[in-house]
C-alpha cells in the first residue's frame, strides 16, 4: 500500500510563486509579440478561458484520484454528457418535433430504464430458482417493447425539418441553468458505472470507465434525434453579450475610442472577460467547497481510506460506499465543466471528444499540478493547457531550428510535417517524469 | 425454406468475420493477460504497442517490397513480421527498464503502474504518428481471396455467395500457430514453467531460485510479439490506422476480463466470445431469416447498429463484473 502522501511540508511560498509565473505567462502572451508569444489579448484570454474550464475538469479528477485514489479513464464521456445539457436546456424547441414523437421517445427511454430496474429487482428479490429465467424474460421483453416504441419515434423526429433540425431541440430555458443539469447527467451515469465497477480491483474501474466514455461519445455522434449527432448544433445561447450587439452599442463604441482600441478588438476582449469572470467564480466556489469538505471529518475519512483501505475498513468505514460517493461527485464536477465548455463554444460537435485530449490530458494536468491538492490541480490545468496550445506553435519552430543543418529532402519534410504530433510525446514524457521524480506534483498536498 | 443459402449467408457475414476478429482480439488479450499475470497491472499502452509493432512491420514490408522480395500469394508483411517483433520487443524492454522497473522495485500500487502505462501510451501513440502519420494505410499485397463470391456461386449453384479473404485465413492460421507455440512454451519449457510459477505465487517462485527480472523480460518479449502479430493481422484484415488501435483496447480488455485476467486460456475464449457477440448483435439477420422462410417485412432484425459495437464489449464486461468478477476461467480478480 502507498506510503502516506502527507510527507514533509513544502514551502508555503511555492503555490503563490507558481501562480505568479502563470500570470506572467498570460501577460506575456497578451502583450509581447515575438517567436514565442502572439501579443494578442484575445488569444491570451481565449487560452485562459479554456484553461479555467480545464481547471474545473481537473478538480473533478483530483477529487477522484487525489482524495480517493480512483482511476477514471472515461473523463471524456462524462464531459460529453455534461455538454449535452446546454443543448437540451437552452436551445429553442424544434417546431413539430415533440408532436412527431417526443413523448414516444421519452416513454421508450423510461421503458429502457424501467427494464433494467425491474431486472435488478427480479434478480435480488425473486425466488432463487426463477432468478435466471425471470431476468432473461424481463430483459428480452423490455428490449422488444423499447425498440417498438423507440424506432418509429426516432424516424419521425429525424424526418421533421431534417435539413435544418431533425432533432428534439431543447426547452428554451436560460443557459446557466444547464450547468447544474450537466452535472446531474454526469452524476447519474457515474452512479451506474460506480455501482458495478467499484469494490472490485482498482483496474476494473479504469477499464469500465474507458468503456462508458466511448459509449457516451458514440451515442452523441449517432443519435441525431437527440443533438443532431455529427451534424452538430450551433448557436447555443450565451450567458454573456454578443460581440455584434456590443459593436452596435454607442456607449461601447465611445468607451473603445476613449481607451484607444478598435471596437472589434475590445468587443472580443470584453466578451472573453465576461466568460473568464463567470468561470473564475465557479472555479473559486468549487475550490472553496472542496477545501471545506477536505478539512471536515468526511475529508479526513476519505484520505484515511485512500492511504490505507484495510485499516479504514477495520475502523468500520464503508469503503465502497465512500468510493461511490466521491466518484459520483467528481463526475458531477466534470459534467459541470462539460456544460460550461459547450456554453463557451456555443457549438456542440461530438467529433471533438477525443479521449487523448479530454481524458488523458486532464490526467496529466492533475498529476503535474499535485494530486490531492485542489490549488495544485487548478494550477496544473491552466499551465498544461497553456503549454498544450503553445507547443502547437513552438513545436514546428523547434523542429525547424533543429533540422536547419539537414539538407532539404523527404526526411526533413517528414519531420517538419510530423511536428504536430510531438505534443503527445511531450505530454507522455512530462507525465512519466513527474510521476517518477516528483510524484506529489508542483504544489504537493498539505 | 432454404437452409443451405441461410447457412452460407451466416458463414459469410457472421462466422468468418467474427472468427478472424476473434483471433485478433484473442492475441491482443493474451498479451494483456500475460502482463497482468506477471506484472499485475492492466497495460493501457497495449493498443498502442500493437500500432507501433504494426508500423515497424509496415516499414519493413516497404523495404522488402522495394528490394523486390515477394511471397505472393501471401502478403509480404508476414515476412517482415520478425523485424517488427524485434523492434517492438526492444521498445517495450526499454520502457520496462526506464519506466516500470522503478515502480516494481518500489512495490507501488498497481494503479500507479496503470498511470505510468498511460504515459507510455502517449509516447507510443506520438511515436507511431510521427513515424507513419495518421492516415489509413493498406499494406496487404497478397492475393485478395481464397474463395471469392463468384466462383463459389458457380461451384455450388447457390444464390448466396461466400467469400473467404486471404487475410482472414492467414489470421486464423497464424493465431492457431501462435497459441500452440505459446502453450507449448508455457507448459513444457523451463522458462515457461518459471513464468507460470511466478504468476501463481511470486514469493514461492523467488524462493525456488527463479530470477524475477528474467521472467519479466521474457514476459515483455512475448507480449511484444503477441501485440505485433495481433496488430499486423488486424491491420492486414481492416487497414492500418493508429487511432483504431486505441479503440480496440476496450474489446481487448473485455476479452481478457471475461476469460479471467491472468488466464491465457481465458483470454482466447474471451476474444472469441466478445467477437462473436459483437458481430452477431450488430448484423442484420433479415437475409438469413428470409432464407429460413420467415417473412420479416421491413424489419432488419438488427439488434444494434454497428456504431455501437463497443457497447457490446462493454455490456459483456459489465455482466461479468456483476456476476463473476474472476472471469470464466477464474483469473485473479482481487
Amino acid at each position: 500500500m502507498a506510503t502516506s502522501r502527507q510527507a514533509e511540508a513544502a514551502s508555503p511560498w511555492r503555490a503563490p510563486i507558481l501562480f505568479a509565473v502563470l500570470v506572467a505567462l498570460f501577460v506575456l502572451e497578451g502583450t509581447t509579440r515575438n517567436a514565442l508569444f502572439s501579443g494578442s489579448w484575445n488569444t491570451s484570454l481565449a487560452i485562459l478561458n479554456m484553461g479555467l474550464i480545464s481547471a474545473i475538469m481537473a478538480l473533478g479528477v483530483n477529487m477522484q484520484w487525489g482524495y480517493a485514489g480512483l482511476f477514471n479513464s472515461g473523463v471524456v464521456g462524462f464531459l460529453a454528457l455534461g455538454g449535452l445539457a446546454p443543448v437540451l436546456i437552452s436551445v429553442a424547441p424544434v417546431q413539430g418535433a415533440w408532436s412527431a414523437g417526443g413523448l414516444r421517445v421519452m416513454s421508450a427511454l423510461l421503458v429502457g430504464l424501467g427494464t433494467v430496474g425491474f431486472a435488478a429487482i427480479v434478480w435480488h428479490r425473486g425466488p432463487k430458482r426463477w432468478r435466471v429465467p425471470g431476468l432473461l424474460v424481463v430483459l428480452i421483453a423490455g428490449f422488444f417493447v423499447y425498440r417498438w416504441l423507440f424506432d418509429p419515434a426516432v424516424m419521425a423526429i429525424e424526418a421533421n425539418q431534417s435539413a435544418q433540425y431533425g432533432n428534439l431541440g431543447g426547452l428554451g430555458l436560460p443557459v446557466l441553468l444547464s450547468w447544474p443539469v450537466g452535472a446531474l447527467f454526469a452524476a447519474a451515469a457515474a452512479w451506474g458505472v460506480g455501482k458495478v465497477a467499484l469494490g472490485l480491483r482498482s483496474d476494473y474501474l479504469a477499464i469500465a470507465t474507458l468503456g462508458i466514455g466511448e459509449i457516451i461519445v458514440a451515442v452523441l455522434k449517432n443519435e441525431e434525434w437527440l443533438a443532431r449527432g455529427v451534424k452538430n448544433i450551433t448557436g447555443i445561447p450565451r450567458p454573456v453579450p454578443y460581440e455584434i450587439n456590443l459593436q452596435k452599442d454607442p456607449a461601447f463604441i465611445e468607451r473603445a475610442q476613449s481607451w484607444g482600441m478598435s471596437v472589434n478588438e475590445l468587443s472580443g476582449i470584453w466578451v472573453k472577460l465576461c466568460y473568464a469572470g463567470l468561470f473564475l467564480v465557479v472555479l473559486l466556489v468549487l475550490i472553496w467547497l472542496s477545501e471545506l469538505a477536505l478539512k471536515s471529518p468526511w475529508g479526513r475519512m476519505m484520505r484515511a481510506i485512500r492511504d490505507n483501505e484495510i485499516a479504514a475498513e477495520a475502523m468500520g468505514k464503508d469503503v465502497t460506499g465512500r468510493h461511490l460517493q466521491i466518484f459520483v461527485i467528481g463526475c458531477a464536477v466534470i459534467g459541470l465543466a462539460g456544460a460550461m465548455m459547450i456554453t463557451h463554444d456555443g457549438l456542440m460537435a461530438p467529433t471533438q471528444y477525443n479521449p487523448l485530449r479530454y481524458t488523458f490530458l486532464i490526467w496529466v494536468m492533475v498529476i503535474v499540478g499535485g494530486s490531492g491538492n485542489n490549488w495544485g490541480a487548478a494550477l496544473g490545468a491552466i499551465l498544461i493547457w497553456f503549454l498544450w496550445i503553445k507547443v502547437e506553435v513552438w513545436g514546428p519552430q523547434l523542429i525547424g531550428l533543429l533540422t536547419m543543418p539537414l539538407p532539404d529532402g523527404t526526411v526533413k519534410q517528414h519531420l517538419l510535417n510530423s511536428a504536430a504530433h510531438m505534443r503527445f510525446i511531450a505530454m507522455g514524457v512530462i507525465l512519466l517524469l513527474v510521476l517518477r521524480f516528483s510524484p506529489r506534483g508542483l504544489v504537493p498536498e498539505k | 425454406m432454404d437452409i443451405l443459402n441461410a447457412l452460407v449467408a451466416f458463414l459469410n457475414f457472421v462466422f468468418i468475420p467474427a472468427a478472424a476478429y476473434g483471433a485478433q482480439l484473442a492475441l491482443g488479450a493474451l498479451g494483456v493477460t500475460l502482463i497482468y499475470g506477471i506484472l499485475r497491472f492492466s497495460n493501457f499502452a497495449h493498443g498502442d504497442t500493437m500500432a507501433f509493432g504494426a508500423a515497424i512491420t509496415i516499414f519493413a514490408t516497404w523495404a522488402l517490397q522495394a528490394a523486390g522480395v515477394s511471397i505472393y500469394p501471401l502478403p509480404t508483411a508476414l515476412l517482415a513480421l520478425p523485424i517488427g517483433i524485434a523492434g517492438t520487443a526492444l521498445m517495450v524492454l526499454a520502457t520496462d527498464r526506464l519506466v516500470y522497473r522503478y515502480y516494481r522495485q518500489k512495490k507501488s500500487d498497481p494503479i500507479i503502474l496503470v498511470m505510468a502505462s498511460v504515459g507510455v501510451m502517449f509516447i507510443m501513440n506520438g511515436l507511431t504518428r510521427v513515424l507513419i502519420g495518421v492516415d489509413e494505410i493498406r499494406f496487404d499485397d497478397g492475393a485478395r481471396f481464397v474463395i471469392d463470391v463468384r466462383s463459389f456461386r458457380e461451384w455450388s449453384g447457390l444464390t448466396e455467395g461466400l467469400a473467404l479473404r486471404t487475410t482472414q485465413l492467414i489470421t486464423l492460421v497464424v493465431a492457431v500457430l501462435v497459441v500452440g507455440v505459446l502453450f507449448w512454451f508455457l507448459n513444457r519449457t523451463r522458462s515457461g514453467k518459471a513464468m507460470r510459477a511466478y504468476s501463481d505465487n511470486e514469493d514461492l517462485a523467488l524462493l525456488s531460485g527463479i530470477d524475477p527480472e528474467k521472467v519479466v523480460r521474457l514476459t515483455w518479449i512475448i507480449a511484444a510479439a503477441l501485440a505485433t502479430i495481433a496488430g499486423v493481422l488486424y491491420g492486414l484484415d481492416k487497414a492500418f490506422k493508429p487511432f483504431n488501435y486505441f479503440q480496440i483496447l476496450l474489446p481487448i480488455f473485455a476479452a481478457a476480463i471475461v476469460g479471467g485476467l491472468g488466464s491465457p486460456i481465458g483470454a482466447i475464449a474471451g476474444g472469441f466470445i466478445v467477437a462473436f457477440s459483437e458481430v452477431a448483435i450488430t448484423y442484420p439477420w433479415k437475409k438469413v431469416a428470409e432464407y429460413l422462410g420467415f417473412d420479416t417485412g421491413s424489419a432488419m432484425l438488427q439488434l444494434m447498429s454497428t456504431e455501437y459495437k463497443f457497447a457490446v464489449s462493454f455490456v459483456i464486461l459489465i455482466v461479468v463484473l456483476l456476476f463473476r468478477p474472476t472471469g470464466l476461467f477464474r483469473g485473479k480478480a482481487y
